[in-house]
């Protein structure tokens, strides 16, 4: 598991508007890279070329490279779904299937599969859930809506049905940022369970999250007012916070904008 | 580590998943097959008698096997009768619509108005000429009138009429109620002068799509307004004709010209709707830049 | 509720200008009770077909020297009186839920087609193309019906009595095209456009976080349907197929136009004949005498019960849904 992700001269498209411009960057196995940047800059665009979810808006198309493993996921004869199966993502809200159980969303990307033996699922729900951190709060309730439980934990449940399947990679889309402190904490020592098995990729509007959470940190900008956005630089997490290499990252990072 | 194969899901879900994609389309296309065949045999066979002696004359003194004849009694009969039955449901509707939205608060009455007029929706429309047969005619001792089908066509209309005020009443944003409020101008004329001129258009369209709806009606007609072959220009007396009565009339018989003549009351019927629907769009779509 | 207040509080504010006021007050007071009155007008009408349906059809009734639930024979102007609905409530139920059957997933299946299948700018076109169906006129369905669709169906029951007369269905002694499977698909098309369209209307109202998440799992995209759209979407498709069953069992001139006299309680669907309540009141209303116009709005009176029971039990799934979600 775990598989890194090299993505060369990516620009992504709402209809004839260029969201994102020209961008090229490696994100290494089973670390977390975190996105920064202000509203706006493209980053969740970026991150949802990454499992091509961004083409599922209408209007909406990618051109440019994304290899996972030396496999370009925009190469000829490559499924989005397929792509989605193996690369995870988990949303800004959270987002468990009304209608189904705790233990039905959990199992839901399994099914797809075809796994349908019970002891297997079993077995796999209790791993998910407590990979999520979640199996102690929930063991006793699998069958109750999974939109009865709190915020955090719906978020918790989300990540739990993103890994049941197994991913290669798991994308945040900002999961803690309609979160309380608590739970945001709690989704933060998640993340840093989870990236010894995976590779992670956060985006986030809060630095200091970023700050704590990452081992390599992406700035995001716009190239300008009206302009498409890109990426200003990566770097270790460390170094980005302390000694930027681009002024503009140090002018977001230190408060001056955004 | 191994390669990673993205070439899709497996072959059974593929196989579903374009299994599902083509029911899909084929129950588009199954709908599209009544339309298509009732449109075209309507205008093809409806053509025949599309001419100057169906529009200016009746079927009076035209038995079936005769060829000739027109629907022009029957076409005042539906002009007289659908307008009849607006006058009637437009004011009751949309008032009620008023009420509902800007008086009942959600209130005891709103409620079982609201449940009512759902409940009335599904009114069959042959129960709602029963009902005026056994009121207008039985009780009251009437002679069959197009106003008695008015009154019939205008059950079917309130219904209709109150769900869509009530729906563009609810559009008009509540500050601008609050706003004329808060200049001291009274709740009424808040309402006439400022409420329903913004829902204005689109209340119209909703009681055209309505009016379009009624004309159609047969079921009703025939226990209110009976049949006639003469020109009656008298909603308040004696038995009339409307178009889906003369199609009724006419599909009857057994007579090649009578079922022309009954294709052709189809085309004319359907033209009228049609207009209706499409002058309804039309200020449907007048008003789209107005509310956004 | 709050602006009323409000505006009470302001005209005690104004207690100066209370003569200038009042005019506002009393055409107020009247326009109020005259949308009041109006909302009272229409129950008013509800409240009287259901009486005087019942007024009217009690003669007739009292007169009945059959078993009016059981007997099949309508000989209400005969003396003595005998006619029962029996045979009327089989060919209203049967027609109207073979429409059901036939309607119910072709409209799903268009409704899914326009919500996430067409192509996006194309969607609100078809979803007119398919309203188009509910403007045109039951009379014109009834006369396409008689003049187009039965000799077609002439020989589909042909085919069918020839190929699959094992089938208990469509078997019978003779077929032909007047018959209840014809006046049901006739009552399908009538009521497609009602049921896709509410349909299209719940699945639209799919949080879009939900579809997201399922493609993000990896569905495909009848997956994504199976897993986000119908559940969320099933209490509002039965309530949509039960509004559509009302309009069936209402519907009165295609179905009279369609199905041939002879009637009888069969479940042959390709057997010439049948009858329904409205059907039968269409077809003899002229002819009847006073007697037989009682009857006939008795069996009125039924249809609309029948139809009033199955329009509130939808309102009631409705309803449900909302406090569910």
């Amino acid at each position: 598991m775990a598989k890194r992700i090299e993505v060369s001269g990516l620009n992504a498209y709402y209809g004839k508007t260029r969201a994102i411009e020209d961008i090229s960057m490696t994100i290494e196995p089973r670390s977390v890279t975190a996105f920064i940047g202000p509203s706006g800059c493209g980053k969740s665009t970026f991150l949802r070329t990454l499992n091509r979810m961004h083409e599922v808006i209408p209007s909406a198309r990618v051109e440019g490279k994304v290899l996972l493993d030396e496999v370009d996921l925009y190469g000829a004869g490559v499924d989005p779904v397929a792509v989605r199966r193996v690369i995870g993502m988990v949303f800004q809200r959270p987002n468990p299937f009304p209608t189904m159980s705790i233990y039905e969303n959990v199992v839901a990307g399994l099914k797809l599969n075809g796994v349908r033996r019970k002891g297997q699922l079993d077995e796999i729900v209790e791993k998910s859930l407590r990979g999520a951190n979640l199996w102690n709060e929930v063991k006793d309730r699998l069958g109750r809506p999974g939109a009865g439980l709190s915020g955090g934990q719906q978020q918790r449940l989300c990540i739990a049905r993103a890994i049941a399947v197994e991913p290669q990679v798991l994308l945040m889309d900002e999961p803690c940022s309609a979160l309380d402190p608590i739970s945001t904490l709690a989704i933060e020592d998640l993340i840093a369970n989870l990236k010894d098995q995976y590779t992670i990729v956060i985006v986030t509007h809060n630095m200091q999250q970023a700050a704590r959470v990452s081992d390599r940190t992406a700035f995001f900008n716009l190239a300008g007012p009206g302009k498409p956005g890109r990426m200003v630089e990566i770097d270790e997490t460390n170094k980005i916070f302390t000694n930027p290499g681009e002024k503009a990252t140090e002018d977001y990072i230190t408060g001056r904008f955004g | 580590m191994s390669a990673i194969d993205l070439s899709g899901p497996s072959a059974a879900r593929k196989i579903k998943d374009k299994v599902a994609l083509v029911l899909v389309c084929v129950a588009f296309a199954l709908a599209l097959i009544p339309l298509v065949t009732v449109l075209w045999t309507v205008v093809k066979n409806g053509l025949k008698r599309f001419d100057v002696e169906f529009f200016t004359h009746s079927m009076n003194a035209i038995g079936g096997r005769d060829a000739g004849g027109g629907a022009y009694h029957a076409i005042i009969g539906t002009i007289e009768q659908v307008g009849l039955a607006s006058v009637i449901a437009i004011p009751i509707g949309v008032l009620t619509a008023v009420y509902l939205v800007e008086y009942g608060g959600g209130g005891r009455l709103a409620r079982v108005v609201t449940f009512f007029v759902d409940v009335m929706t599904g009114v069959p429309s042959i129960v709602a000429g029963l009902f005026i047969f056994a009121f207008w005619l039985k009780l009251l001792g009437f002679e069959y009138m197009g106003f008695a089908g008015s009154m019939s066509l205008s059950i079917l209309m309130m219904p209709t009429v109150v769900r869509a005020a009530e729906e563009m009443l609810k559009l008009v944003p509540n500050d601008l109620r609050e706003a004329s409020f808060a200049l001291g101008v009274p709740r009424w004329r808040t309402i006439c002068f400022v409420v329903l001129p913004t829902a204005f258009t689109g209340i119209i369209t909703g009681v055209m799509l309505a009016v379009a709806r009624v004309m159609g009606e047969t079921a009703p007609l025939l226990v209110t307004v009976f049949v006639t072959t003469a020109i009656n220009n008298d909603p308040f007396k004696g038995p009339q004709m409307s178009l889906p009565l003369f199609i009724w009339d006419q599909a009857q018989l057994p007579q090649q010209v009578a079922i022309d003549r009954a294709w052709t009351g189809a085309l004319t019927l359907i033209l009228f709707i049609m207009l209706l629907n499409l002058a309804a769009r039309l200020i449907a779509r007048l008003r789209k830049p107005v509310s956004r | 509720m709050t602006s009323e207040t409000l505006e009470q509080g302001a005209t005690g504010a104004l207690g100066g200008k209370a003569r200038k006021m009042s005019t506002g007050r009393l055409g107020d007071r009247l326009f109020g009770l005259s949308a009041k009155g109006s909302g009272i007008v229409l129950l008013a009408i509800m409240a009287a077909i259901a009486v005087f349906l019942i007024v009217k059809a009690l003669p007739a009734l009292q007169s009945d020297k059959a078993n009016f639930i059981t007997s099949q024979e309508w000989n209400p102007d005969a003396s003595p009186a005998r006619f029962g609905i029996a045979q009327l409530a089989f060919g209203t139920v049967l027609s109207s839920v073979l429409a059901l059957i036939i309607a119910t997933p072709i409209a799903i299946g268009i409704a899914l087609f326009i919500a996430f299948y067409a192509p996006r700018r194309l969607a609100d076109g078809l979803g007119y193309v398919v309203d188009l169906l509910a403007a045109v006129p039951s009379i014109v369905y009834g006369l396409w019906g008689l003049q187009f669709f039965v000799p077609k169906m002439n020989h589909v029951a042909d085919f069918l009595h020839g190929h699959a007369s094992w089938i208990p269905l469509f078997g019978g002694d003779a077929v032909g095209g007047r018959c209840l499977l014809t006046a049901g698909i006739v009552l399908a098309i009538m009521i497609l456009p009602i049921i896709s369209s509410i349909s299209r209307e719940i699945f639209l109202q799919v949080p879009r976080p939900n579809v997201e998440a399922a493609l993000a799992l990896g569905a495909t995209r009848w997956e994504v349907i199976r897993m986000a759209v119908l559940p969320f979407g099933r209490s509002g498709m039965i309530s949509a197929s039960m509004l559509g069953l009302g309009r069936a069992l209402g519907e009165t001139i295609a179905v009279a136009l369609v199905l041939g006299s002879a009637a009888g309680i069969s479940l042959h669907i390709l057997k010439p004949g049948g009858n329904t309540f409205a059907a039968n009141i269409a077809n003899t209303f002229g002819m009847a005498g006073p007697n037989g116009q009682s009857a006939l709005i008795a069996s009125g009176l039924v249809l609309f019960v029948i139809t009033l029971l199955v329009n509130m039990a939808a309102r009631a799934v409705v309803a449900r849904r909302k406090e569910f979600v």
